[in-house]
C-alpha cells in the first residue's frame, strides 16, 4: 500500500538554488527506506518536505492520504504528530534526563502524567535504556543519546519515523546498532522508516529499499536488495 | 482538561523565566511600574475632574433676567422657549416680588430703601433659573436665550467655569500623552524580555515543534511570562494608590483646596481603580509578549 507519494516535486530555496527537480518517487508503507547521495543531492530537503519544514515549489507531496504541500502552517502540528524525527544531532534537552527527555514529547502536547508514564517506560525499554532513566544526556555516550531521541521519536506511536542522518556522529559499531534498532522498530511495530545517510556499508549491510539521489535528481531506486555500492 | 495542563506546564515556565532573566525582567517591571503609577495618577484625577463636573453641574444655573415689559402670557412663552432649547435640562421662575423679599432679609440697609418699592415701583427684574446637560456648551445655551423675546440679560459666571474646564483638560491630555509613551516603552522592554527568553529556550522551542507541539501550546508560556511581568508590576502601584489615596482625602478633609472641589470618596474608588491598574498592567504584559511571540517565534 503507498504511503507516500513525491509527484513531480521541485523545490528552489529563496536565495534561488533549486535542492530538487521534478521528483517522483513512492515508499509503500511499513517499508524501510534508505535516501543516499553526495552533499547537495537534496536529501535533508527531502526529509525537511516531509515533514512540512519546507513546502515544495512545485509538485505535490502525498503522505498517508494527507496532502502536505496543501497544509497551512497553523495546522502542520497535526502532521508532526504522526511523524517521528530523529536528527543527527539528538536534540535533547540538556538539563532533562532520559525520563524526562522522552515525557516531553507528550507533555507539550498536554497528556495527563498518568497516560504518560507507560508510554515513556515502553519507549524507553524498545531503545534499551531502561537502566538509565534518570541519567543526563551528558552522561551518556552518542549512541545512547541517539537511542533516546528515537524513544522519544516512536513514544507517540507514529506512522513514519524519518531520520536524518542518525548515524552521522557515530563510529561504525554504534551505527549499526543504532540502524538495527530502527529495523527492530520498523519489524516489531510497523512504524515505516525513512533514513538518510551517506554511510554505504550500513546501506549495504541491510539490503532494504534504497532511493539515491545525486544533484537534485532522482538517481535511481532500487527495490529491497537490488543495491549493490555503486559511485554516485 | 488538556488545556488547564497547558495552562500549569506555561505558568511553571514563566515564573523559571522570570527568574532566569531577573535583570532584564526587573527592568520590565520597573518599567510597568512607573507606567501604572502614571496611570493611577491620571485615574485619581480623571476621577475626580469628572466628579467635580457633576457637581458643578449640578450647582451651575443661567439667569434669564426678563424685561419688565412682558406680560403673563409673554411669561409662558419664554418659558417653553426656554425648554425648547437642547442643552436646557430645567426650567425654574422667580417672581421679582420674591427676590425683593429675599434681598431684603440679606441686607438691613437694602431693606430700609426697598419698603417703599411697591408693586409697579419695584425695579428689579422676574427671572429665569435654568439648569444646563453639559456644562461645556453652556455658552451657547446662554447666547441661545439672550436671543429670545424679552429677555435682557443673561448670566452664568461667564468665563471662570470655561477656565476651570479647561485646565482640567489640558492636564488630563498631558496624563494621557504620558500614560502612551510609557506604554509604549514598556511594551518595547516586554518585547525584549521575551526575545531574550524565547532565545533562551530556542533548543526547546524547535523540539516542540518536531513532536507535534500545537502553536498555542508554544505561545502560551511566553504569554502567560508577559502577563507575570504585568502583574507583579501592579502591586506596587496598586499599594501606593490606595494608602497614597486615603492618606491624601484624610489630609486634605475630603476637599481640595476650596469647598467647591470635593474629593471622590476613597470607597469604592480606590478598589475599582486598583482592578482597573492590574488589568492594565496584565494587558500591557500580554500585547507586549503577543507581539514578540509573533515577531520572533515565526508559529
Amino acid at each position: 500500500m503507498e504511503f507516500i507519494r513525491f509527484k513531480n516535486v521541485t523545490k528552489q530555496y529563496k536565495n534561488g538554488v533549486v535542492a530538487l527537480y521534478d521528483l517522483n518517487l513512492s515508499i509503500e508503507k511499513g517499508d524501510f527506506c534508505f535516501i543516499i547521495g553526495g552533499s547537495g543531492s537534496g536529501k535533508s530537503t527531502f526529509t525537511k518536505l516531509l515533514y512540512r519544514e519546507e513546502k515544495p515549489t512545485k509538485g505535490e507531496i502525498v503522505l498517508g492520504g494527507l496532502k502536505v504541500n496543501k497544509l497551512r502552517n497553523s495546522n502542520v502540528y497535526k502532521l508532526r504528530r504522526k511523524l517521528g524525527i530523529v536528527f543527527q544531532d539528538y536534540r535533547l534537552l540538556p538539563k532533562s534526563n532520559v525520563y524526562e527527555n522522552v515525557a516531553f514529547a507528550l507533555e507539550v502536547m498536554g497528556e495527563s502524567k498518568k497516560d504518560i508514564r507507560p508510554k515513556v517506560l515502553k519507549a524507553i525499554e524498545l531503545v534499551g535504556l531502561k537502566s538509565k532513566l534518570r541519567d543526563y544526556p551528558d552522561n551518556l555516550s552518542g549512541g545512547e543519546q541517539q537511542r533516546v531521541a528515537i524513544a522519544r521519536a516512536i513514544v507517540n506511536n507514529p506512522k513514519l519515523l524519518i531520520c536524518d542522518e542518525p548515524t552521522g556522529n557515530l563510529d561504525p559499531a554504534m551505527s549499526l546498532e543504532i540502524v538495527e534498532l530502527l529495523d527492530k522498530i520498523n519489524k516489531k511495530v510497523g512504524t515505516t522508516v525513512i533514513m538518510v545517510t551517506h554511510d554505504k556499508e550500513i546501506v549495504n549491510h541491510m539490503k532494504k529499499h534504497v532511493i539515491a539521489l545525486k544533484d537534485g535528481h532522482l538517481f535511481k531506486d532500487y527495490k529491497e536488495g537490488e543495491y549493490i555500492d555503486e559511485v554516485l | 482538561m488538556k488545556f488547564f495542563r497547558l495552562l500549569g506546564r506555561s505558568v511553571r515556565d514563566a515564573f523559571r523565566s522570570v527568574g532566569r532573566n531577573f535583570s532584564l525582567s526587573l527592568a520590565s517591571i520597573s518599567c510597568i511600574i512607573v507606567t501604572l503609577l502614571i496611570i493611577a495618577l491620571s485615574i485619581v484625577i480623571t476621577y475626580n475632574v469628572n466628579n467635580f463636573s457633576n457637581d458643578l453641574k449640578k450647582d451651575l444655573t443661567i439667569v434669564a433676567f426678563v424685561s419688565n415689559d412682558a406680560d403673563d402670557t409673554d411669561l409662558e412663552k419664554i418659558k417653553t422657549n426656554i425648554e425648547g432649547i437642547s442643552n436646557v435640562h430645567s426650567v425654574s421662575f422667580k417672581d421679582k416680588k420674591d427676590i425683593k423679599a429675599e434681598m431684603m432679609e440679606e441686607d438691613e440697609s437694602l431693606k430700609t430703601a426697598m419698603s417703599e418699592w411697591d408693586e409697579e415701583s419695584n425695579p428689579l427684574q422676574h427671572t429665569y433659573l435654568i439648569k444646563v446637560d453639559d456644562i461645556e456648551k453652556i455658552g451657547e445655551t446662554a447666547t441661545a436665550i439672550k436671543n429670545l423675546d424679552y429677555i435682557d440679560v443673561v448670566k452664568y459666571g461667564e468665563g471662570m467655569v470655561e477656565q476651570l474646564v479647561t485646565v482640567f483638560k489640558a492636564v488630563q491630555k498631558v496624563a494621557i500623552v504620558a500614560v502612551v509613551a510609557l506604554v509604549l516603552m514598556t511594551m518595547f522592554l516586554i518585547v525584549n524580555t521575551i526575545k531574550l527568553t524565547i532565545f533562551s529556550r530556542k533548543r526547546e522551542i524547535s523540539i516542540m515543534r518536531l513532536v507535534g507541539a500545537s502553536n498555542f501550546a508554544i505561545k502560551l508560556p511566553f504569554v502567560v511570562e508577559g502577563m507575570i511581568l504585568g502583574f507583579i508590576g501592579s502591586i506596587i502601584p496598586v499599594f501606593v494608590l490606595i494608602y497614597g489615596y486615603y492618606s491624601m482625602y484624610k489630609y486634605f478633609g475630603g476637599k481640595l483646596f476650596t469647598d467647591l472641589i470635593k474629593l471622590v470618596s476613597p470607597e469604592p474608588f480606590v478598589y475599582i481603580a486598583s482592578l482597573i491598574i492590574i488589568g492594565v498592567g496584565i494587558l500591557v504584559g500580554m500585547m507586549g509578549s503577543g507581539r514578540a511571540v509573533r515577531k520572533y517565534l515565526k508559529v
